[in-house]
């Protein structure tokens, strides 16, 4: 066919294009694919996988898929858990928030998974908390995240920001005598509330306001000239300067692209970021950014003997020698082994028997250590920084000499100084008032 | 062992002084290599300063070793270091050392504040180098660490200097290490504070705004200093906003000067423009890991190469999909946009199932990176060609359209196709041909973004609303409106952006857009002419 007379004007064809524009600017709803498998019961217990496949957050999300398939793979080769072998059910909540919660309802009713590892963002978590606790059932979250947060039905085994984020700026201001601070973050809840954690502590510890920069920028933001720019000035004021990045995903490449053109070095104004692993290293020439930090609970470059023995598993799984390893895996390896010695602990896969018997869990993490299960359901955890190397991988260059206990409400954020969450036998409250000594959200019987 | 205590012990008694000092700070470097704390990383540091100003003979070799991670220490506390071939040498005589491997040796590491101190130490030593180039990185290496330390190699290597530029720089180091030394007179310091009042630039600024909070004569002559270097500052940030904003342009530009031939000559909504884009930036990726293999010799050019490979595939793509896919669906404009769309879905998903959902890592060539000074401006390379090659691309476009036989017979088809079919023009191919055209172009454009963006299967996604505000912004079907949305787009966001944030600055230009929009539906440069009205 071919086209005999123009259907639209100009004019509405201009209109048209806006509306497209607006169209993809909403990020439409995409179509979501990967049915769950079908429902075979049995012998097994069934683990639901809960990361994006497709859309922004792959990149970032299917690894994680991927190194769950090889722990259940793992278990399965030890015999299962409680003489039943498990399987893996995976979904697709394609990077779109609201999908989460309906793939975590189809996980938990169709489905009937024991446990599900999964999301990566905070919002997704947002997105599925409702789910998990109507539903009770268990949630393993795996990713560095605000903290500010404690539910019963969801076990935090990523960083909260006193095991990442505070570290990091000790670190800074200790050694590297840091002075004045860009505050960067995509413009989210996690950034947001982690600077707004992080502007508190500095003020705390004497940092002037006119010392801080806080600046935001859109998801996938490429165009970063002006804000470099502005960070160079801002670190021209005769004091040593350094940025704390919160910036996510995709928009990190450009962001280190133009740090590198223009010439910020890491011994002039140093970049530590809490998003930025092995992973999204491996999408950069890295000898222009020799020497910016990263703070995390692991590195790939950590010299243990469980780390080798994980890596070269990881390298066998994924049948890639070039494979990175990274913190939210490790994440996935701590949370995966605690589930199943709760389990076995409890000795069935009963939501309520196994969030009781997971609290207490120990198990080796990949940095030559034992984590911990803690009653708030956050989990011990060291914390290197690293910088890094001309190869892609970190060099740690600090560790914490012990283990650290995650705050999960901020002592330096005003309304949350004085909440712990406990959920052992006589308080079982996740925020709990100290000073009123009542419970005030998250309560249950 | 204790015989070899005493043995050493007398070899250092024996030695000169210096040779003694070199030897206390080689044992502290290795002695360090064995655990990570902070103490450890300033012991490397003091022993590489210590290295720095006695005068052995392999400080240079050594320390640039350790500034290329390939220095080691083995457990009895020897320096060694790596050779190319992975085997090792003794760091302090060069004497090889075949039975060492590997697992012998721990790294010595290194951070921020220790690469502080190589970079001193490497450009107080090279202050002497035979090159100039060399001598001018040194004397700036000198001028950022301003170590009073440095003062009589400067000084030495000052009376020895030839090379303006270099002698110049060399000044300025001299200048920054005299202010940061206790030792120096008052007129001396005054004349240092001339010396980066006179240099001018952000730099200068930093190490003299230092002193400014301090009081004195020499501290109220760096406060004014810095008041009048940010005064000349202000009016190059406007030249400098400028230059941001016709670099967004330029970007907004090539992006949307595809879509400008799809959506603006033909009336395609093209939603599937941004993979286009992907797919060009793909195609860089596999003729540099083609090149890396075959052809290393001219791997510096590879990115030249692929901009015909990017724009035959992706414009080969846009023929195929043409005649699969959108020539079903002329005139029915929103079946094209929800088909396109989808299509644009698909893609992704295949480029995500051959490659990966990972960034891919595509090279910067070395002429490519960095920046250089211009004035007060601070002008990256990259953004730079990517200006000359967007406004060569536009220009290379309108000249295919105006003087080639296939642009004459795209214009006749677009604006009378019954007569341009009279006249003996097959349409439906110019049609096919016409829609490669566009997607070749995004093509293209993807090489461009693939310096400057992530290499992932949803690169397009981030320019396909920009693209299409651009185009209908310049009005459709008019390439000079494009080139000049996009510089006006540009500019306007990059002026926007110091003010109301980079977030809301977006929200603001999108808002102005769809008012102006309102106003003039037909863009900034409507086409006048029968063809409009119909």
């Amino acid at each position: 066919m071919s086209l005999d007379e123009p259907i639209l004007s100009r004019r509405g064809l201009g209109r048209l294009g806006v509306a497209a524009a607006t169209l993809a600017a909403v990020g439409a709803v995409k179509a979501a694919n990967a049915p769950a498998e079908a429902q075979t019961t049995g012998g097994t217990i069934k683990v639901g996988i809960l990361h994006s496949l497709s859309g922004t957050m792959a990149i970032s999300e299917t690894t994680l898929k991927d190194v769950m398939l090889m722990l259940i793979e793992q278990q399965n080769k030890k015999g299962g858990l409680l003489g039943k072998k498990l399987e893996a059910v995976i979904v697709d909540p394609a990077s779109n928030w609201p999908l989460f919660a309906e793939k975590a309802r189809q996980l938990i009713s169709v489905d009937k998974c024991a446990a599900t590892f999964g999301c990566w963002t905070s919002v997704s978590r947002k997105s599925v908390l409702p789910v998990f606790e109507e539903l009770n059932s268990i949630l393993f979250y795996p990713v560095q995240y605000e903290g500010q947060e404690c539910s019963r039905n969801v076990f935090y085994t990523g960083a909260a920001p006193n095991q990442q984020a505070i570290p990091a700026v000790d670190y800074l201001m200790e050694q590297g005598k840091v002075k004045r601070w860009v505050l960067a973050g995509t413009d989210y809840v996690y950034p947001r509330t982690t600077n707004q954690i992080l502007e508190a502590y500095l003020k705390s510890k004497g940092v002037a306001a006119a010392d801080i920069m806080i600046n935001y920028t859109p998801f996938g933001h490429s165009d970063w000239q002006n804000i470099v720019a502005d960070i160079k000035k801002f670190g021209s004021a005769g004091k040593k300067t350094a940025v704390v990045s919160t910036i996510n995903g995709d928009a990190n490449v450009p962001f280190y692209k133009e740090l590198g053109n223009q010439g910020v070095k890491a011994t002039d104004i140093p970049v530590v970021a809490f998003s930025v692993g092995e992973e999204e290293l491996a999408g950069l020439d890295t000898r222009p950014l020799l020497g910016h930090l990263a703070a995390w609970n692991y590195f790939q470059s950590v010299d243990t003997k469980e780390n080798k023995a994980f890596i070269a598993a990881w390298k066998a799984f994924t049948k890639n020698p070039k494979r990175t390893t990274n913190d939210p895996m490790e994440a996935h390896y701590i949370g995966f082994n605690m589930w199943v010695k709760g389990v076995e602990k409890a000795g069935t896969v009963n939501p309520d028997a196994v969030i009781d018997a997971l609290i207490g869990v120990s198990v080796p993490n990949l940095s030559g250590g034992y984590s911990a299960m803690m009653p708030n359901h956050h989990i011990t955890k060291p914390v290197l920084i690293g910088e890094i190397q001309a190869n892609g991988q970190f060099n740690t260059v600090s560790e914490t000499p012990g283990l650290v206990v995650a705050q999960e409400w901020s002592p330096y954020v005003e309304d949350t100084k004085d909440l712990i969450g406990d959920w052992r036998a006589p308080l079982k409250c996740g925020a709990f008032n100290v000073k009123t000594g009542t419970c005030t959200a998250g309560k249950k019987a | 062992m204790h015989r070899l205590i005493a043995l050493l012990l007398l070899m250092t008694l024996m030695l000169p002084a210096s040779h003694a000092k070199a030897d206390d700070a080689y044992e502290e470097i290795a002695a360090s290599a064995q655990s990570i704390s902070a103490a450890n990383f300033d012991s490397v540091r003091r022993g590489i300063e210590e290295l720095a100003v006695s005068d052995d003979p392999r400080a240079a070799v050594v320390i640039g070793a350790l500034n290329d991670s390939l220095l080691f220490a083995n457990e009895d506390h020897t320096l060694v270091i790596q050779q190319p071939d992975g085997t090792y040498v003794d760091a302090r005589t060069g004497s090889p050392l075949p039975d060492l491997t590997d697992d012998d040796v721990k790294s010595v590491r290194v951070n921020n504040a220790v690469r502080s101190a190589i970079d001193a130490a490497l450009g107080s030593l090279q202050l002497f180098a035979a090159d100039a180039p060399k001598r001018l990185q040194a004397a700036s290496a000198v001028f950022t660490s301003h170590d009073p330390a440095a003062l009589p190699a400067l000084d030495k290597a000052l009376a020895k200097e030839t090379n303006a530029d270099v002698k110049r720089r060399m000044e300025q180091a001299k200048a920054a290490a005299l202010l940061y030394s206790p030792d120096a007179g008052q007129s001396d310091k005054l004349a240092a504070v001339a010396t980066l009042k006179a240099r001018g630039d952000q730099d200068a600024r930093s190490v003299l705004s230092t002193l400014a909070g301090e009081t004195g004569p020499v501290a109220e002559a760096a406060g004014a200093a810095v008041v009048s270097i940010d005064r000349v500052l202000q009016i190059w940030s406007l030249a400098q906003s400028v230059y941001y904003g016709v670099s967004l342009g330029s970007v907004l530009l090539l992006a949307a000067a595809g879509l400008a031939i799809t959506f603006g000559v033909m009336g395609v909504i093209n939603m599937a423009h941004g993979e286009m884009v992907m797919i060009g930036a793909y195609t860089t990726f596999v003729v540099q890991q083609l090149m890396h293999t075959y052809l290393p010799s001219l791997y510096d050019i590879s990115l030249l190469i692929a901009i015909p490979m990017a724009f035959l595939v992706s414009g080969g793509i846009g023929v195929a999909v043409e005649r699969s896919l959108i020539r079903w669906l002329y005139g029915r404009p929103l079946e094209t946009l929800l088909a396109t769309w989808g299509l644009s879905l698909v893609l992704q998903q295949v480029v995500r199932s051959l490659f990966g959902a990972n960034n891919r890592d595509v090279d910067t060539p070395g002429w490519m990176s960095g920046a250089f000074q211009l004035g007060g401006l601070n002008l990256t390379w990259n953004r730079m060609y990517i200006i000359v090659f967007a406004f060569l691309v536009v220009a290379a476009l309108m000249a295919a359209l105006r003087y080639t036989p296939l642009g004459l017979r795209m214009r006749a088809v677009t604006q009378n196709r019954r007569m341009a079919a009279a006249m003996g023009i097959r349409t439906p191919w110019i049609d096919a041909l016409t829609f490669g055209l566009g997607s070749g172009v995004a093509g293209i454009a993807g090489v461009a973004l693939s310096q400057i963006d992530n290499v992932s299967p949803n690169l397009g996604q981030g320019y396909i609303i920009d693209s299409f505000m651009v185009v209908v912004f310049g009005g459709v079907g008019n390439l000079w409106g494009t080139t000049l949305g996009a510089l006006t787009l540009g500019i306007v966001n990059k002026f926007l952006e110091p003010i109301a944030g980079a977030v809301l600055g977006k929200i603001v230009v999108l808002v102005l857009l769809i008012l102006f929009v309102q106003r003039n539906p037909r863009g900034m440069f409507p086409l006048k002419g029968r063809a409009v009205e119909t």
